[in-house]
């Protein structure tokens, strides 16, 4: 025990210096979910171009058609079938139009189509899947044998009846690619919900009286976020690979429209004639997918570390 | 098992019975009519009486029952853009080409990528095997009808090493084989690859090992075969891709096959063709999804359990 008789006085202690005020201090720097997501992406270097490609693609489909002196129609019937120059990048083609403007355009329209319809696929998927996912039983079981049933049709074959019902334009494309792709999406969430249900958050909203609403949307959809956010961004890559498949076919949006589909259609009679104009369209297309499912992997990597 | 098969045939049949429907009705949807091409020139008479030909002036649910009733005898009627032909007779001139180069494709991508996969997952050099997952990633991000394009290029016109159109000889079939099976072999790969690390580490291979076993048999009787359940299972859904996907190679081969039927099937409006052909698309996915479903079944006992 201590001795009571000892009288403290201030010369008994001293200042501590300023350099070991906080020596203690072993906690690091507290990040947010985002910031802690992002440091982890940064250091996979494969998702880190994949994003700089993604990024400067997404610009140059913004701008480059918006400032360029020509057109996507603009034709030139004195410089036809150019190699590349300062003039024209890429060269132009058989008609004497530029294609690094054509390309741009092209992704335009295929990267609008793949967002879009990837949108689709997310509130269609969350709410299909969350609602088996959380009322799980007689419902879940009835909504996942619907979606094994659509699942085991090849999508393609739908894609294209759609496609021929309401005819070749950007609208009837994006509903025929987002009429099977939600399925993925679907899966992943009824997956993720039915885990996260169980958890103690969930029962402690239950118990303060949240409704189903709120519980499925806002505690257990949110910290499914993650995963939903990988699916999300390989959906991408699937409807920009669907839209080109299509046009290839010659049944996809109108060839008039230059659609990274329609560009890579026309290789087909280039193949002989001036086989580097092939080259820009498919480096496109593949560069694109690629970025994307670099991202969706560097992604799923940081997200998953969380765990 | 038997109640296994059983279910899996019901569920099949239920697919096959929706796809048919689906079909049935969008083909009706679509705007347009079969007769486009030669009704400028006929009398509503006329008109009339080839409406009567096809029962296009019955009413839809009317058709419907009648189409399901022939459907049910294989009976597709007459094509509406081949005069006198049956669509029957037409699948069963076009599928075997199909067929036969569905099959190349599938033992081509069994083969590669069970060998890769195995060779990246024993190897030692870290080169062999950043090359291999490079070559996988690659592969799965490539569409095949751009690969096909490029090597169209490279190999037919370049170096001109196989010939570019049709499928006369053996020739004929390297090109589009290997554009169908690059995203299998690459999926295989994958696969093989990380199964077949889990097995490795099994105890009973280190039994074997040690018991004397030769490397080679180890690998293969012990390894290979209790790593082949992820392989077995993706089968189905890879027939699946390399039908669908044959839509496409068999147009920019210009092979004539089911694939380049269907499209031009769907440009002509030719209703009794386009049905026949996408069930008859449907029914082989279907039946090669049931049969590999078996097949894992029957490989790994545990799988029904999970159902």
């Amino acid at each position: 025990m201590t001795d009571k008789n000892v009288i403290l006085t201030d010369d008994m202690f001293e200042l501590l210096d300023d350099s070991e005020k906080n020596s203690e201090f072993i906690a690091i720097e507290s990040k947010t979910f985002f910031r802690d997501t992002w440091d982890r992406f940064k250091k996979n270097k494969l998702a880190l171009f994949g994003l700089i490609f993604l990024v400067l693609m997404v610009l140059g489909a913004i701008f480059v058609p918006m400032f360029s002196k020509y057109g996507y129609t603009t034709q030139n019937m004195q410089l036809r079938n150019a190699l590349p120059s300062l003039e024209h990048p890429f060269g132009t083609d058989g008609l004497g139009q530029d294609i690094l403007v054509r390309v741009m355009y092209g992704a335009r329209i295929s990267l609008s189509i793949g967002f879009v319809s990837a949108l689709i696929n997310l509130v269609i998927g969350v709410i299909y899947g969350g609602i088996a996912g959380y009322l799980g039983g007689k419902v879940d079981m009835v909504l996942m044998r619907i979606i094994d049933i659509i699942y085991s049709v090849p999508s393609v074959l739908y894609t294209l009846l759609i496609l021929m019902v309401f005819g070749n334009n950007i609208f009837s494309m994006i509903v025929a690619i987002s009429i099977t792709s939600w399925i993925q999406m679907a899966r992943q969430v009824r997956t993720q919900v039915m885990s996260l249900k169980e958890m103690e958050f969930a029962m402690a909203a239950k118990v303060l009286g949240a409704g189903h609403m709120r519980i499925l949307l806002k505690h257990l959809v949110v910290n499914a976020l993650g995963p939903i956010i990988v699916c999300l961004t390989m959906m991408v890559p699937n409807a920009i690979f669907t839209e080109a498949f299509l046009s290839m076919l010659g049944i996809g949006l109108d060839p008039l429209i230059p659609s990274w589909g329609a560009l890579a259609n026309d290789c087909r009679q280039l193949l002989f004639t001036y086989p580097i104009q092939i080259i820009w369209p498919i480096a496109a297309i593949c560069l694109t997918i690629l970025s994307l499912n670099f991202i969706g992997d560097g992604l799923g990597e940081a997200l998953e570390a969380k765990r | 098992m038997i109640k296994y098969i059983i279910k899996r045939l019901l569920v099949g049949a239920l697919t096959l019975f929706i796809l048919m429907t689906v079909t049935f009705f969008a083909v009706r949807a679509i705007p347009g009519n079969p007769f486009a091409q030669d009704s400028r020139g006929l009398s509503p008479e006329a008109y009339a009486a080839l409406e009567h030909k096809y029962g296009l002036d019955k009413p839809v649910t009317e058709q419907y029952v009648i189409f399901l009733q022939n459907a049910i005898k294989l009976e597709f009627g007459e094509s509406i853009a081949k005069k006198g032909q049956q669509v029957i007779d037409i699948i069963a001139d076009r599928a075997p080409v199909t067929f036969k180069l569905g099959v190349v494709a599938f033992v081509i991508s069994v083969v590669f990528g069970i060998a890769l996969g195995v060779i990246s997952a024993l190897t030692k050099k870290r080169w062999v095997n950043s090359l291999i997952t490079t070559f996988a990633t690659l592969g799965v991000s490539i569409p095949s009808f751009l690969f096909a394009i490029i090597t169209m290029y490279l190999f037919g016109v370049k170096f001109k090493l196989v010939p570019l159109m049709g499928l006369d000889s053996w020739q004929n079939y390297i090109l589009p084989a290997f554009a169908l099976a690059l995203s299998p072999i690459s999926m295989i790969t994958r696969l093989t690859r990380s199964s077949l690390k889990d097995v490795m580490n099994k105890d009973y291979i280190t039994l074997a090992r040690s018991k004397g076993t030769g490397e080679l048999k180890v690998i293969l009787k012990h390894g290979l075969k209790n790593a082949m359940l992820p392989i077995v299972t993706y089968c189905g859904p890879m027939f699946a891709g390399l039908v669908t996907g044959s839509l496409v190679i068999e147009r920019l081969f210009t092979i004539p096959g089911i694939g380049a039927e269907f499209t031009n099937s769907i440009t002509n409006r030719d209703y009794t063709l386009v049905m026949g052909l996408t069930i008859f698309l449907g029914l082989i996915v279907i039946i090669m999804t049931i049969v590999s479903d078996i097949v894992a079944a029957l490989i790994d006992p545990r799988i029904k359990l999970g159902k």
